[in-house]
């Protein structure tokens, strides 16, 4: 403890609010004993403080003046800008006042800006289906650098926007950035071009998938609950999304793999529109368009066709079966069952 | 009389503003405002069907696997599939570990803190509320937090993560389960239930259940004291304050059912209002938007041939929120509607002189003591060996309906496919119904009734008992609107 609190501050604008909710799920520790442990001192959350109404116009109006100092702004939700760049899709209640302004205004205040949330990153669910709402991230429209504050804001501490991807947040990957964040342990060469922090933009979600085995021969899953690895056909995109989702579990020993789902790569930018039907991969000429970001893809096709010819039966059974139907065999010195 | 704005209206999931009218510190006439709009029903037009399991789950964040249930018997209705009895058995089971967290975190997180307002600070039972209540800091929030999280491992394991789990889908669940994880399933449950009986309720579960009466309830809490356990806390103060006098709408329940068995459901589908059970015809379900910024025709419209175009000069009107109607009538809808449509003896004893606060409150715990006896039978219902999931195709031209209950009430998909695409998905969720605005006729939505009456202490410009009322409903603000 060094006896330095941090002031935090969390809005929610065109969102779900799931990232709050993923939150609450931390674990070991859990969100309050991480904020504690952080000296991180919550000035107002949607969700969890007691003020309302009128004490939450003084809280923020405390922290336009100057009264307030603001370490730490937190955005969940897209920030909405439409209809026709009014942003009166969500006017601040209570203050008749488009919430954009409000966290534009409040974002030229804060030592550091954090977008939780693959929606106040990038745009997220909420910019899906031609996005009528004009829903944007906090300094990205989906990839492009923009957004409300634009490419070059930088907080006051320095950082540019802090993105924590993901549809929703891994609880441990807010607690962890801002707790980065209040000692002072997170530079820029943390963040990748995203500005995702690099505990998470480091990793594929490929890494430790349980059904590494089947990915390795090729053997693939043709229909949801089948045990086959999903990339060929259901759309995965685990070899090409960001985040630690296979070597951190999520709520006790899950990931979207092992509840026997795609990963849709919901840390990347415009996850939401797939230019597909999300459980189906695109394909051309039978072979997947979307190949591991950075593998060559001759080298890919040529070592695919080859482990393909080499899987064993037991994974090419159990690839189509709906669950683990044929067991590893067990070697006995004598050569026993094969 | 005076004009009052409360907002933002906190502690509600997602952002709200409620406008009153005050005379003689009551209120005379109150307006729900719900002022963030998003587009999903646009942005799904033309996608997938299947897509709609993937985008519709994440208008919320708190009760997203109602949406996927919604979702996906919308979806199954379409394809005319029947989901494999294991996969509705699991599909039961995340559903009901997400409507008890839902529960715990709207008592614990959001509606308890209230009464550890400085308002309150001369009251016998204030100081051990503010220690046990206090928002985020209390004993409460430390001692339920990690509970909710352990509880939410069922979730992790049965369907990946959660929220927005893609594991529910029109033939049943993605994921088989083992006999072993049976067991460690069972194991998960017990622990959780030996919270609510220690900590959340203070009896053993079928012991509360079994109660028939709001007297033989207060009798308990006269019997053990209102320390025994956080719901006798809350009995103590509601009986002190006579909050069961409180935050009365008209009375018109509404539920479609909850937890499919069979043919049935686990908490039956229907309609009861001040003259008993009615029957419901979910074809009479339409929704009118006289008082939304939104563009339409006039006469409100059953929701196959609903129409979501935002009126973006928002000329008329006060929310983003259409009003739902029941055969011209707005309806109450939640976890007390869901009881005293299946016809709980306590839930009908504690609406006998109408909905309030108390009962809402009420009614969530004898949810949550009903449904973990039923989930520890779910799961031992499970066969392993057999499907989880069916497969079905979408013909090209088809519609289907999912009408389910999420922790806050009835909620309803209305998916329409031509040319094998979405053409037209129209969704009303629980606090769609309760927060709705007025319709062409004038008529508020059930909170806008409730609320008239409330009374403002002095002193107050945000009137606690206004802030007891609202949030009694538990409202999701971000599906309300979607």
């Amino acid at each position: 403890m060094t006896g330095n609190t941090h002031n935090l501050l969390w809005l929610q604008s065109g969102g779900c609010g799931g990232c709050t909710l993923s939150l609450l799920c931390a674990e070991a520790p859990d969100v309050v004993t991480a904020f504690e442990t952080a000296e991180i001192n919550l000035l107002w959350h949607p969700a969890l403080s007691l003020e309302t109404g009128r004490e939450v116009t003084a809280i923020i109006d405390a922290i336009l003046s100057g009264e307030t100092r603001l370490d730490i702004l937190c955005l969940e939700g897209s920030v909405m800008m439409g209809p026709n760049g009014t942003g009166r899709f969500h006017v601040m209640s209570g203050r008749d006042e488009p919430m954009k302004d409000v966290i534009a205004a409040l974002a030229q205040r804060a030592a550091h800006v954090v977008a939780v949330g693959s929606c106040a990153a990038f745009g997220g669910i909420t910019a899906s289906g031609g996005n009528p709402g004009d829903a944007f991230g906090l300094a990205f429209d989906g990839e492009q650098q923009g957004g409300l504050l634009g490419g070059h804001f930088t907080g006051k501490a320095g950082l540019p926007v802090v993105n924590i991807p993901g549809c929703p947040v891994h609880p441990d990957w807010v607690t962890e950035t801002l707790s980065q964040l209040s000692s002072g342990a997170l530079s820029r060469d943390h963040l990748d071009a995203l500005g995702r922090p690099d505990a998470i933009s480091g990793r594929l979600v490929h890494h430790g998938c349980s059904r590494n085995e089947f990915y390795e021969y090729k053997a693939s899953a043709e229909k949801l609950c089948q045990a086959g690895c999903m990339m060929e056909n259901l759309g995965c995109k685990g070899t090409q999304a960001a985040g630690d989702c296979n070597t951190r579990a999520w709520n006790g020993s899950g990931s979207c793999i092992s509840g026997g789902y795609p990963c849709i790569a919901c840390t990347e930018p415009g996850f939401e529109d797939p230019g597909h039907p999300f459980v189906e991969t695109p394909k051309i000429a039978g072979i997947p368009v979307g190949l591991p970001t950075d593998m060559p893809k001759a080298w890919f096709v040529a070592l695919a066709s080859l482990s393909k010819a080499a899987t064993p039966s037991r994974l090419r059974e159990n690839a189509t079966s709906d669950r683990l139907r044929v067991s590893p065999v067990r070697r006995s010195k004598k050569g026993g069952k094969q | 009389m005076s004009r009052l704005v409360v907002g933002p209206f906190n502690r509600v999931e997602g952002d709200l503003e409620v406008r009153l009218e005050v005379a003689s510190d009551q209120v005379t006439r109150a307006e729900v405002v719900s002022p963030l709009y998003r587009g999903f029903e646009q942005m799904l037009r033309g996608k997938d069907p299947r897509d709609g399991l993937v985008i519709a789950p994440r208008i919320c964040g708190i009760c997203s696997v109602s949406p996927s249930v919604a979702a996906a018997e919308a979806l199954a209705a379409a394809q005319g599939l029947s989901p494999a009895p294991n996969g509705q058995l699991v599909t039961n089971i995340v559903h009901a570990v997400e409507n008890i967290a839902d529960h715990l975190t709207h008592f614990y997180m959001f509606f308890m803190p209230d009464f550890t307002r400085e308002t309150y600070g001369d009251a016998p039972w204030f100081a051990a509320t503010a220690t046990r209540f206090a928002a985020l800091k209390g004993t409460a929030a430390q001692d339920m937090l990690p509970q909710r999280a352990e509880f939410m491992h069922i979730v992790g394991l049965l369907a990946g993560k959660w929220p927005h789990t893609m594991a529910v889908q029109p033939g049943g669940v993605t994921r088989w389960v083992a006999a072993n994880e049976v067991q460690r399933l069972l194991g998960l449950l017990a622990t959780f239930r030996r919270f609510l009986q220690r900590v959340a309720i203070g009896v053993e579960l079928e012991a509360f259940t079994a109660l028939g009466t709001r007297q033989a309830l207060f009798e308990l809490v006269e019997t053990h004291g209102p320390s025994h356990s956080d719901l006798f806390r809350f009995l103590q103060i509601s009986e002190a304050l006579g909050l069961h006098q409180l935050g009365r709408a008209e009375d018109r329940f509404l539920s479609f059912g909850a937890y499919r068995q069979g043919s049935g459901h686990l908490f039956a589908r229907g309609l009861r209002d001040r003259s008993g059970p009615q029957k419901l015809n979910t074809g009479l379900i339409a929704e009118d938007v006289s008082h939304a910024w939104m563009q339409g025709p006039e006469r409100a419209l059953h929701p196959f041939e609903g129409v979501t175009e935002p009126d973006t000069e928002m000329a008329q009107g006060y929310t983003w929120c259409k009003a739902p109607r029941l055969a011209g009538d707005p309806a109450e809808v939640g976890a007390l509607a869901r009881q005293v449509v299946a016809e709980h003896p306590l839930a009908l004893d504690l609406v006998a002189q109408g909905g309030n606060v108390e009962a809402r409150i009420v009614a969530r715990f004898l949810e949550m003591a009903l449904l973990v006896p039923a989930m520890e039978r779910w799961l031992r219902e499970i066969r392993p060996p057999d499907a989880f999931i069916a497969h079905g195709d979408t013909p090209p031209e088809t519609e289907g309906a999912g009408l389910v209950e999420a922790a806050r009430g009835a909620l309803g998909h209305w998916l329409r496919v031509e040319g094998g695409k979405i053409a037209n998905y129209q969704i009303i969720a629980p606090t769609t119904w309760n927060f709705s605005p007025r319709d062409a006729a004038g008529r508020p939505g059930p909170l806008e009734t409730a609320l008239v009456g409330a009374s403002r202490r002095p002193g107050e410009t945000e009137p606690v008992a206004v802030q007891h009322i609202v949030r009694s409903f538990d409202p999701c603000m971000v599906c309300t609107v979607h």
